[in-house]
């Protein structure tokens, strides 16, 4: 018994195709039960995200599998595409790149992880599992926790609003008690507000020239919206200010944060100046418990972080690499010889 | 020589410690093991072995050499580490505090074990306070710990381009929290050992008092300031450190010049 692995992903296959094949749960079921009940497949698990329709699979003939896996989803879904497919020890090592983040369009990132388990968990559902594929998945599990703890793939923030967040999340730790003022209502800084919400922020107060704007975004929120002249008296309350206004100078420097700085009673207050030209004085900085970061500064970050993560691809490969020779030295050892059918 | 040999074994234990985190540093990379956290709990469990040995053989607190006051104040460190640094999930705080205690056992091995003259009896209420005091500084000292990953995460947050280190060490304000609150245990357990020592011998002067009130008065002022908010976490953090500092550099002076008044 073979495994085998077949489908498409962000690489070969462009967004516009690609959402042709975004099953719903009882297509996806549909699909599953006919792949497995197709003439030499033994067990079958389907992994379906916005980057990835693939099918993992055990079977004696992976040719024959792989094919008839190719007309299924041409007959589901209308459009003929061409597949990869890979067979022991490719469809292995792909599973382990795919469960750790390396496949992953965003290098590193975990959520694939949770969709792998998913994945698993709906075919064990359903009864499409073999002994052989629950082995491989829990040895899946196992890989991308290691990969996880043992190099930095998943360290740090890639994008400007998850920088944002580790930023803030190092200086408060916790945000569930934290404060966010936006100023000016533009696409980022809700972005990045928003960010910082899913995070559990207590308050948001939103000020924008046009108060309207304020109005409309802060109910979109479920925050207070405030007049643009009134914001500079609400510094020593927010712990978090998103600045982005179209303001052609600064509009927040030492002198004004002097004064609110003595009624934050040592709280840190951290500013995001995602404003071009910026809305802050580089100056700020240099305040006792004052961080400041512009939008340069984030860019820098995230840059970064993905530079550390590429560097770790080359010792992520060699944990799989043992792992793939783990897997099927286990598989074909005599004691196991039997479970692979 | 023998009964020095948990003691070296405890101090190999740390300097292994440091030695993992030095590695990690040196590859330009730095990722949390579990080995120096071992290594660590290993280096205590020997401190207590030597420490259970020498109390044995005094048949009191072993604390009546400069290097048994060392072992002891490296030894409650080590021990407040491995309480705290779990409570809080303090992540790194071992990799500050290996070097601390590494350097404390190397001085206490380096002086001489000179051989304690028994005294007949012990005032317990004497010996409950100088234990005290030492555990009171063990808090202490883990507290300048602390400030300095504060100082360390609050330099690496201002710079706008941190390094890999910024990643493991933990928020400002949780660190800021753990200090103020092992600064809050030892002046208490400081202030108790103190009211012993009162018990003890009411009418003390000289300079070993006045270094202690000093010292006291100094925590003190440093928690009072930082309450009332006069005091930025900033300096919070540097204040901790510097009276730590001041302690460790005045109490074996303190000794030293007991010992030659003994004498």
């Amino acid at each position: 018994m073979n495994i085998l692995c077949a489908g498409l992903n962000y690489r070969t296959t462009p967004l516009a195709l690609r959402e042709n094949y975004a099953l719903s749960k009882e297509k996806l079921e549909k699909l599953l039960q006919r792949t497995h009940r197709s003439g030499g497949v033994s067990g079958a698990v389907l992994l379906s995200t916005c980057n990835r329709t693939e099918l993992y699979a055990s079977s004696i003939c992976p040719v024959q599998t792989f094919q008839h896996f190719q007309s299924l989803l041409e007959e589901e879904t209308g459009i003929a595409l061409p597949l990869y497919h890979y067979v022991e020890p490719k469809a292995i090592s792909h599973l382990f790149r795919v469960a750790s983040g390396l496949d992953s369009m965003l290098l590193g990132e975990t959520e694939i992880f949770g969709q792998v388990k998913k994945a698993y968990s709906f075919s064990t559902e359903k009864g499409t599992i073999t002994k052989t594929l629950h082995r491989l998945f829990q040895d899946t599990f196992r890989v991308a926790k290691r990969i996880r703890t043992e190099t930095q793939i998943t360290t740090g923030a890639s994008s400007l609003s998850s920088v944002a967040v580790e930023l803030a999340e190092k200086i408060f730790g916790n945000l569930h008690s934290s404060r966010i003022m936006i100023l000016g209502a533009g696409e980022m800084s809700e972005k990045t507000a928003r960010r910082l919400q899913s995070r559990g922020v207590r308050a948001l107060i939103v000020s924008n020239r046009h108060y309207q704007k304020a109005v409309t975004l802060a109910a979109e929120m479920g925050g207070m919206a405030l007049h643009f002249d009134h914001w500079e008296k609400n510094l020593a309350d927010i712990d978090i200010l998103i600045s982005a206004t179209g303001a052609p100078h600064t509009i927040l420097t030492v002198e004004k944060l002097k004064s609110s700085l003595k009624k934050r009673q040592g709280r840190p207050l951290f500013i995001i100046d995602l404003a071009v030209p910026r809305d802050v004085d580089s100056e700020v900085n240099k305040m006792e418990g004052v961080f400041l970061y512009d939008i340069d500064s984030l860019e820098h970050l995230a840059s970064a972080t993905m530079q550390m993560r590429r560097q770790e691809i080359s010792r992520c490969e060699l944990l799989i690499e043992e792992h793939v020779r783990e897997f099927l030295s286990k598989k074909f050892s005599r004691k196991n010889f039997f479970y692979s059918f | 020589m023998l009964e020095q040999f948990p003691l070296l074994i405890s101090t190999l234990c740390y300097f292994l410690s440091c030695c993992s985190t030095l590695l990690g540093l040196s590859a330009g990379k730095f990722r949390p093991q579990r080995f120096p956290l071992f290594a660590m709990i290993i280096g205590v469990l020997a401190q207590s072995w030597f420490l259970l040995h020498q109390g044995k053989f005094h048949h009191s607190c072993p604390i009546h050499t400069l290097p048994e006051i060392i072992i002891f104040l490296s030894w409650a460190i080590g021990l407040f580490y491995l309480l705290i640094g779990s409570t809080y999930r303090v992540s790194l705080m071992g990799v500050f505090t290996a070097p601390l205690i590494l350097g404390l056992q190397a001085v206490a091995l380096l002086l001489p074990f000179e051989s304690f003259k028994d005294v007949a009896h012990f005032n317990p209420w004497i010996e409950a306070h100088a234990a005290l005091s030492l555990i009171a500084f063990g808090a202490f000292g883990l507290a300048s710990v602390s400030s300095m990953m504060f100082l360390i995460q609050e330099k690496e947050l201002k710079s706008q381009s941190p390094s890999s280190l910024f990643h493991y060490l933990p928020p400002i304000t949780t660190l800021e929290v753990v200090t103020k609150r092992l600064l809050w245990l030892g002046f208490f357990v400081l202030t108790i050992s103190f009211a012993l020592g009162f018990i003890a011998s009411p009418l003390v002067l000289g300079i070993k008092f006045l270094l202690s009130v000093l010292i006291w008065g100094s925590y003190g002022m440093t928690l009072f300031l930082q309450q009332k908010h006069y005091f930025s976490s900033h300096r919070f953090a540097w204040s901790a450190i510097a009276v730590f500092s001041f302690a460790l550099i005045v109490v074996p002076l303190v000794r030293y010049n007991i010992d030659l008044s003994v004498r």
